[in-house]
């Protein structure tokens, strides 16, 4: 056996590695599947590392098996947090994923310097741009998203000019090292202004915007893998690149979708500038409030309540006391459904994760086009902690910097209850005139307390 | 243009278009668990960071090569990690019925 069949085997490995990537992603079409597309997922990947191992180019093995233990060590607790962590567990992972790229990038850079093609420094030049601002970009929005940072927007005038300047500069420092790729102080310069344009591009943007953002770091992060494979001319790594940016780009239309927003005005850094409407003249309006003794009664009587859960709810941590009276309202034979708003929460698909682990079955989680039909023969509409989602301005008032936006009609239901800390507007300053409809009621303060009391209420007068 | 530089297009072209047909089936209830397998998926940049880091040309490209070992391979485990915790949540009314 030679070393060109060991290569062989290696090849081999890298396509049954691509078959697996690709039957992960088909069968995650369902619930039912998606254990399986997981599993053949791991197959595969653990397939291509132990043939990897055997690539006779590597002489090395002492400290590579370390960092792969290391790389372990680090990797278990970060599948082990809290599913409230997920959305910033998920931005530090885009960001550990770009940093590879971008490092490998790198070290082909200074391997191959000087005797490098204009071809091949296009594209490691490319490559190790988004890799880098991918990953201070997922930096910025992990800490966001941990709230380590804030999570207001952070604008100045001029500010996009001036983001895409450091762009242009990266770019125009590409363009040199083509030319001159033995220009390697330009190199470390061409990293350090992807660095700081990845943070110049996240910081501006706002908490409710982070499922646009996070869904666009994957596509950048993928893409930026693609990139490599195009460097190292290793299809697995174009393949996997590619499915993973692909699968960012859609999630980030449909997150622009939920949003109505363009996409060209989020790839240009110009979002999460939502104008703040200095309002128009705060009319004295009233609101209906009810007590948890009231708000139990309604929801006891009724046949049909939906509940409308937002990132208010994980906020408060209320998912599990949802789950009780989602039990409580169940055994009364109240038909008992959730609807989902796409960009309810920090990131695409966040309320399902959250719901599913407090024990709420998958069936009952309903999407937005299909549960829209069904308030108007809703007795109970209960919306806890979301609100821009589901603003009737969105539908009816043009002047509304969310007109256009797709929402959930819970106004249509008969009775709309809202839990809410108190009557401060939404992330975007928008005032909802959901509160003052004659049929809603709102519910003033913390949603898991709240919801705790209505439980108690329900099973205080069911025995 | 280099002949491995088409092929590569070819190859990415087809898998986008391949990505994109796939994802667009993916439950909308599924797009948590979605990112974090991709996630997983794109740490096969790992077979990269090994030839590189085990090929052992340059200090520089060594140690920067064992730092991307290190960060993808934590990808990839934690990435399978928690989907695998998030799918086995997902349960129907019947399933949680003992």
């Amino acid at each position: 056996m030679s070393a060109v069949s060991v290569q062989q085997l290696i090849d081999f490995s890298y396509i049954a590695a691509v078959i697996g990537f690709i039957l992960a992603l088909k069968w995650l079409n369902s619930p039912v599947s998606a254990m399986r597309g997981v599993v053949i997922g791991e197959i595969a990947s653990a397939v291509a590392v132990v043939a990897t191992l055997f690539d006779p180019q590597v002489v090395h093995y002492k400290w590579v098996i370390i960092a792969l233990i290391i790389g372990a060590a680090v990797g278990v607790p970060l599948g082990m947090v809290k599913m409230t962590a997920v959305p910033q567990r998920t931005a530090l992972s885009h960001a550990f994923g770009a940093m590879s790229a971008a490092l490998i990038g790198i070290a082909e850079y200074y391997v191959g310097t000087p005797h490098i093609s204009k071809f091949e420094m296009a594209e490691i030049g490319l490559e190790v741009v988004i890799g880098s601002l991918t990953f201070t970009g997922s930096i910025i929005a992990a800490g966001k998203l941990q709230e380590i940072l804030p999570q207001r927007p952070i604008t100045y005038r001029g500010q996009n000019i001036v983001s895409l300047s450091v762009l242009g500069a990266a770019l125009a420092l590409i363009a040199v090292l083509v030319f001159h790729p033995e220009y390697t102080h330009l190199f470390a310069a061409m990293v350090v202004v992807a660095l700081i344009f990845g943070i110049m591009l996240v910081t501006p943007i706002g908490g409710a915007d982070m499922p646009t953002v996070i869904s666009l770091l994957n596509s950048y992060a993928g893409f930026s893998a693609a990139l490599l494979g195009f460097v190292l001319n290793s299809k697995v790594l174009v393949v996997a690149g590619s499915l993973d940016g692909a699968s960012g780009f859609i999630l980030s239309v449909i997150m622009c979708k939920a949003m109505n927003r363009s996409f060209t005005n989020v790839l240009f850094g110009a979002f999460g500038q939502v104008q703040v409407s200095a309002g128009k003249e705060a009319e004295e309006r009233t609101v209906r409030s009810a007590s948890p003794e009231e708000a139990a009664g309604i929801l006891g009587a009724a046949s049909k309540v939906i509940i409308v859960p937002g990132y208010g709810m994980a906020v408060a941590q209320a998912q599990h006391k949802v789950r009780e009276l989602y039990d409580a309202l169940s055994k009364r034979g109240v038909d008992v459904k959730f609807a989902i708003h796409p960009v309810a929460g920090r990131m695409p698909g966040h309320m399902n994760v959250l719901l599913a682990e407090a024990d709420i079955p998958y069936d009952k989680l309903v999407e937005m086009d299909d549960i829209n039909g069904e308030f108007p023969q809703t007795d109970v509409a209960l919306v806890i902690g979301a609100n821009d989602v589901t603003n009737p301005a969105a539908r009816e008032d043009q002047s509304s910097p969310i007109y256009g936006m797709p929402i959930l009609d819970v106004d249509r239901a008969r009775t709309v209850m809202v839990i809410k800390r108190g009557m401060g507007a939404g992330f975007a300053g928008i005032e909802n005139p959901l509160y003052y409809l004659d049929k809603t009621l709102m519910l003033f303060g913390d949603a898991k307390n709240f919801v705790g009391s209505i439980v108690r209420e329900l099973a205080g007068s069911h025995g | 243009m280099p002949a491995d530089f088409v092929s590569n297009v070819f190859v990415f072209i087809l898998a986008a278009f391949l990505g994109f047909e796939l994802i667009k089936r993916v439950s909308p209830l599924l797009h948590t668990p979605l990112m974090s397998l991709t996630n997983a998926l794109d740490a096969i940049v790992v077979v990269a960071a090994i030839i590189i880091a085990g090929r052992h040309e340059t200090r520089v490209s060594t140690i920067l090569g064992l730092l991307a070992v290190g960060a993808s391979f934590s990808n990839m485990v934690g990435g399978f990690l928690i989907t695998d915790r998030m799918l086995k949540m997902f349960k129907t009314a019947k399933a949680k019925k003992p």
